[in-house]
């Protein structure tokens, strides 16, 4: 049973069945049904053919919906009198999906649950579980989504960057779970990239491969964190990062340089350092420039304070940080590394400490206690 | 999407504009300040927001370890403390804003007279899981 096959068709189904005049909701909930048969048929009975299959039992579930609701005449007036939506010359049935599932009208928790969802073939369930909610809330966050983009139609192409920004949020703010939604959002980012020509969807692939090749060093098997400079690179995937690498210079070769292309640059010059040490970070520093200067974001700037004392020393690096608000999330982390850094210890100590107490998630809290407590003993 | 506490105290919170004790309402004002709290929760529901709610008995026991081999040892409850949990509410939003404007919703429930309590309520962010991208 190819449970990744199932998933990869979900909505190239559900296109079919909309293009043949079902509304967008009752589409997806009849691929949805049709899903399910399917887990329960397959291992039986494979069919020859799986997305004619899938089309043919969905739209068996979507007439039947349609023909036991008490709207019946009305609908199927409807289907009769209008016209098949127009559908835009050039763009993928797929791509429309993601287009739609990325409405700008939507939340990003109900971009990126509709997402999964009518693009992703996960359950509710499966997805309820991944963010940590009661599956009643997940249903409703979804049919609510559904219900915002039911008059949107999907006659054209939107922008790719909404589309982007929902698959960042899949990948960056994954919880735990019994799905992996960091894999699950690099094969729906494989999936658009194969629909659409882009230089920033191919940076955002490159990004999350060479991110997630990382995976298998950022966490001790007691699960707490390990710096980017402490983890054993012995442990990265090379496939993964010889796959980003490769993605990322044919996007970057075609001089439309955007921010995931950018921030995929700095995660492949660490990737091509053999160690920590060897990381050439005058190239780190350039890329961070580049990448101030594409978003002007303050994080960015962040990042690039600690490059800079890579690069430069940890005075030049303090110097770019002063610049920056106090307020800044993990500003005292960065602070507290450069002032180490700097051979400030008990500064640094305290600023671990203060950095510990704003953390927003308990790995990375737990990691500065660490720091403060490590430089406290000595 | 992110997670909150709305934190509701018997004790310990500034006191609140409309702050009358609860057997000092008319049961209809009781009535109607449960009801808003049901709706509120209901209306959460349905937009998705909601995680849990719980409500906590006033009494509790301290209870530590007691060393080996031994019972753990009990205490309490101690008059004096000064902050009681009566109870919370976990949101899943995705602003800040949003969780303040629900908190703020929230603290407007109904006491005596049918006026709005303005219950000081205390809103905490939950630690998430660390981000997949590290730099």
């Amino acid at each position: 049973m190819d449970e990744s096959l199932l998933r990869h068709l979900t909505p190239s189904v559900t296109a079919v069945l909309v293009r043949r005049g079902a509304d967008f909701a009752a589409a997806e909930d009849a691929v949805q049904d049709a899903l399910v048969e399917a887990v329960r048929v397959w291992p039986d009975d494979p069919p020859r053919d799986p997305k004619g299959w899938l089309v043919t039992v969905a739209w068996r579930r979507f007439l039947d919906a349609t023909r036991s609701d008490t709207a019946r005449r009305r609908r199927e007036d409807l289907l009769e009198e209008e016209p098949a939506p127009e559908v835009a010359p050039g763009v993928d049935d797929t791509l429309r999906l993601y287009f739609l599932c990325a409405h700008p009208s939507l939340s990003a928790s109900s971009a990126v649950a509709l997402t999964l969802r009518a693009v992703g073939g996960l359950t509710t369930r499966e997805i309820a579980r991944a963010y940590l909610v009661p599956e009643a809330t997940m249903a409703q966050r979804i049919s609510r989504a559904k219900r915002t983009v039911a008059d949107v139609r999907l006659d054209q192409p939107g922008d790719v960057a909404t589309v982007l920004r929902v698959l960042y949020l899949v990948f960056n703010e994954g919880y735990s779970g019994d799905v992996d939604l960091a894999a699950e959002a690099i094969r729906l980012t494989r999936q658009v990239s194969a629909a659409v020509e882009h230089p920033e969807v191919q940076g955002l692939l490159a990004l999350m491969l060479l991110h997630h090749a990382r995976r298998p060093a950022r966490t001790a098997p007691d699960g707490s964190l390990v710096p980017l400079a402490a983890q054993d690179r012995r442990l990265w995937d090379t496939t993964a990062i010889a796959e980003g690498v490769e993605i990322l210079q044919a996007a970057l070769a075609r001089d439309a340089l955007g921010d995931f292309q950018a921030q995929a640059a700095i995660a492949a010059l660490h990737a091509d350092a053999p160690t920590a040490d060897e990381t050439d970070w005058v190239q780190v520093v350039e890329w961070y420039d580049e990448l101030v200067r594409l978003t002007d974001s303050p994080v960015a700037r962040l990042n690039r304070a600690v490059a800079v004392g890579e690069a430069d020393g940890p005075r030049a690096g303090l110097a770019a940080l002063a610049a920056l608000d106090t307020a800044l999330p993990r500003h005292a982390a960065v602070a507290a590394y450069l002032h180490e850094r700097d051979g400030d210890l008990a500064t640094a100590a305290q600023l671990y400490a203060e950095a510990a107490h704003q953390a927003p998630n308990l790995a990375e809290r737990d990691h500065l206690t660490r720091q403060a407590a490590r430089l406290n003993r000595r | 999407m992110a997670k909150y506490l709305l934190l509701k105290h018997y004790r310990g919170a500034p006191a609140a504009r409309n702050d009358v004790r609860m057997d000092q309402w008319t049961p209809e004002e009781i009535s109607a300040h449960i009801q808003y709290m049901e709706d509120f929760a209901a209306r959460l529901e349905a937009s998705g927001e909601y995680v849990d709610g719980q409500a906590l008995a006033p009494e509790g026991t301290w209870v530590q370890y007691g060393g080996e081999g031994k019972p753990p040892v009990t205490d309490g409850p101690f008059a004096e403390t000064k902050d009681l949990i009566a109870g919370w509410m976990v949101i899943d939003v995705d602003t800040y804003e949003r969780a303040l404007e629900l908190a703020g919703e929230l603290s407007a429930a109904p006491g005596k007279d049918g006026k709005p309590i303005h219950e000081w309520l205390e809103l905490r962010p939950f630690l998430t899981a660390p981000p997949t991208i590290e730099e």
